[in-house]
């Protein structure tokens, strides 16, 4: 890693390979700035205008995304490209639910305790309110991570998460150390997704999952008009207005025409070695959820 | 009032925001992003509808003077060029900026000398004329410049009317542009600005600065057609009669 990047240095902008950048041509250096400028720019009302440009139905994928993951208490979870939090804290909320369930299960069946015992063994799970999970949320923008910190403390999460910088082509974590390993529309802004998928097998345990949320491609020919007319004329209009901040929008919706289809991404994710690769479309394909596991 | 270094200095500026233009063959001048007609049409609505939620957002107002003037930069660019000065203007095309001032000499000419005057309500203002935002959506090289210099005027406008750049003096500056260049973001800026501003000050408004303001924009020659670099030197009081600005109330 170190030594490619260095060796990419030493070459040379124009030398290095070349890659996309929404429609237009870049080499990976180039892009990688560019997308971390891109990110710079929109941290601060990205959840704005997530909202203003998917009419508040992200919140419903993301949602979705959680609850196909379907956690248990005590799962440890990578969110990569996690930025400003959207599904570690969904993480966060249905570990707690299924946890008191299962504290309020257990109480249930205590009828022939005393009080004092039942009371005490309430106490010491009551200690751990979310039955040890953990959430690690990484991201490689430093300003996306801020917002992501600003918001738990706004929003009063504080236990089981963590912040860490870092890059998904290179995960600053050991080998076989998570239960499961997201990445929700971050996969799309990645310039070696082949490296990343690499890196989520790595630090998995066996056992362990790999989901990704990502837009997708529309085969229905009349809604993916009717996505493409949205897409390309309404959304960098919405960047411009809320944000102020045109270009950044114009290569989002650029850059989920690059992506690969959904048959495609779940090769990829085969090629890293993950078993029992499967995707679910959600909205005809504008947005898909592609799971892996790693035995 | 040498021509300044636009294009060199917009690409530069360009290039430190880091991002390189779409479609580059379709770009017309830096900055430039092509629009459709449809783009153009929300992106009219939207800025509107922002500028009146927050008349902070003064990129705002200059977007929606961009998506609206389709009718009003022709007839202004036609207007400059046949007027000699005005011709001139659009040949050399003159910049307002910080680097091309010489804010040292500006100071030192006597008070009541447009420069003098000019460099006084900036300070005063705490405004430069570097915020200006540079156009984006206009389709056409040489009205995008008429756009810009509508801007960068828009201070010395403030000069000569001696309005200070709180929320009523831009009011009445915009009543002035409205009649003067008919750019449609002027007539809506004039028509719902006053909508921020307190009963008192509506009725100073609407019963002496809004028919002066009127008066002097029909009486006036058109204000594009100055070349400010040159008249530094000039009485702000002889630029105002050469003008045709009514002394204000």
């Amino acid at each position: 890693g170190a030594l490619r990047d260095l060796c990419g240095s030493v070459r040379g902008v124009a030398a290095g390979p070349e890659t996309h950048f929404g429609f237009q041509t870049v080499t990976e250096e180039e892009r990688r700035e560019k997308i971390y400028q891109v990110f710079e720019s929109v941290a601060k009302k990205y959840d704005v205008m997530n909202d203003s440009m998917t009419l508040g139905i992200h919140r419903i994928w993301k949602d979705i995304f959680v609850h196909k993951m379907n956690p248990c208490p005590g799962t440890l979870l990578l969110d990569v490209a996690g930025g400003t939090g959207d599904i570690a804290f969904r993480f966060l909320n249905y570990v707690r639910s299924v946890w008191e369930g299962q504290l309020r299960q257990k109480l249930r069946q205590q009828q022939n305790l005393s009080w004092q015992e039942i009371s005490q063994s309430y106490q010491e799970d009551k200690l751990k309110s979310l039955g040890d999970s953990q959430v690690v949320v990484c991201d490689i923008n430093r300003e996306m991570l801020k917002v992501g910190k600003q918001k738990a403390q706004h929003l009063g999460y504080s236990e089981g998460l963590s912040w860490v910088l870092g890059n998904a082509e290179e995960l600053p974590f050991d080998d076989d150390k998570f239960d499961v390993c997201t990445i929700a529309f971050g996969i799309r802004n990645v310039t070696r997704i082949d490296l990343a998928l690499q890196e989520a097998y790595r630090v998995l345990k066996p056992g362990g999952r790999f989901l990704c949320l990502e837009f997708s491609h529309v085969s229905n020919p009349l809604l993916s008009r009717l996505y493409d007319l949205y897409s390309f004329q309404v959304i960098p209009v919405l960047g411009e207005v809320i944000a102020g901040d045109w270009r950044s929008y114009q290569y989002l919706v650029e850059s989920i025409r690059r992506f690969p289809p959904q048959e495609e991404l779940k090769a990829m994710i085969e090629d890293a070695g993950f078993f029992k690769v499967d995707y679910q479309n959600l909205n005809s394909g504008i947005v898909a959820i592609h799971s892996g596991f790693k035995l | 009032g040498r021509a300044c270094l636009s294009r060199t200095e917009l690409r530069a500026r360009d290039e430190r925001s880091g991002e390189e233009e779409v479609g580059v063959s379709y770009q017309l001048y830096p900055g430039h992003i092509p629009t459709s007609s449809l783009q153009k049409a929300l992106l009219a609505a939207g800025s509107a509808i922002m500028a009146l939620y927050d008349p902070y957002r003064h990129d705002m107002v200059a977007v929606l003077g961009e998506t609206t003037g389709c009718l009003a930069l022709p007839s202004l660019r036609d207007k400059m060029k046949h007027h000699p000065e005005g011709y001139r203007i659009l040949q050399e095309r003159p910049c307002i900026r910080l680097s091309t001032l010489d804010m040292a000499r500006l100071q030192g000419l006597p008070a009541g000398s447009l420069g003098r005057e000019y460099v006084r309500f900036l300070e005063h203002n705490k405004v430069s004329p570097d915020t200006r935002m540079l156009p984006k959506f206009v389709d056409d090289e040489e009205l995008a410049y008429v756009i810009q210099r509508y801007r960068e005027v828009h201070d010395l406008m403030h000069t000569l009317l001696g309005m200070p750049t709180n929320m009523l003096g831009e009011v009445v500056v915009k009543w002035f542009e409205a009649v003067q260049t008919g750019l449609p973001m002027c007539v809506l800026g004039a028509a719902f600005g006053p909508v921020h501003l307190s009963a008192r000050k509506l009725q100073v408004l609407a019963t002496q600065l809004v028919p002066w303001a009127i008066q002097s924009g029909r009486n006036a020659s058109c204000i594009l057609n100055v070349y400010y670099e040159q008249r530094w030197e000039q009485p702000v009081e002889s630029l105002r009669e050469e003008i045709g600005i009514l002394p204000p109330p």
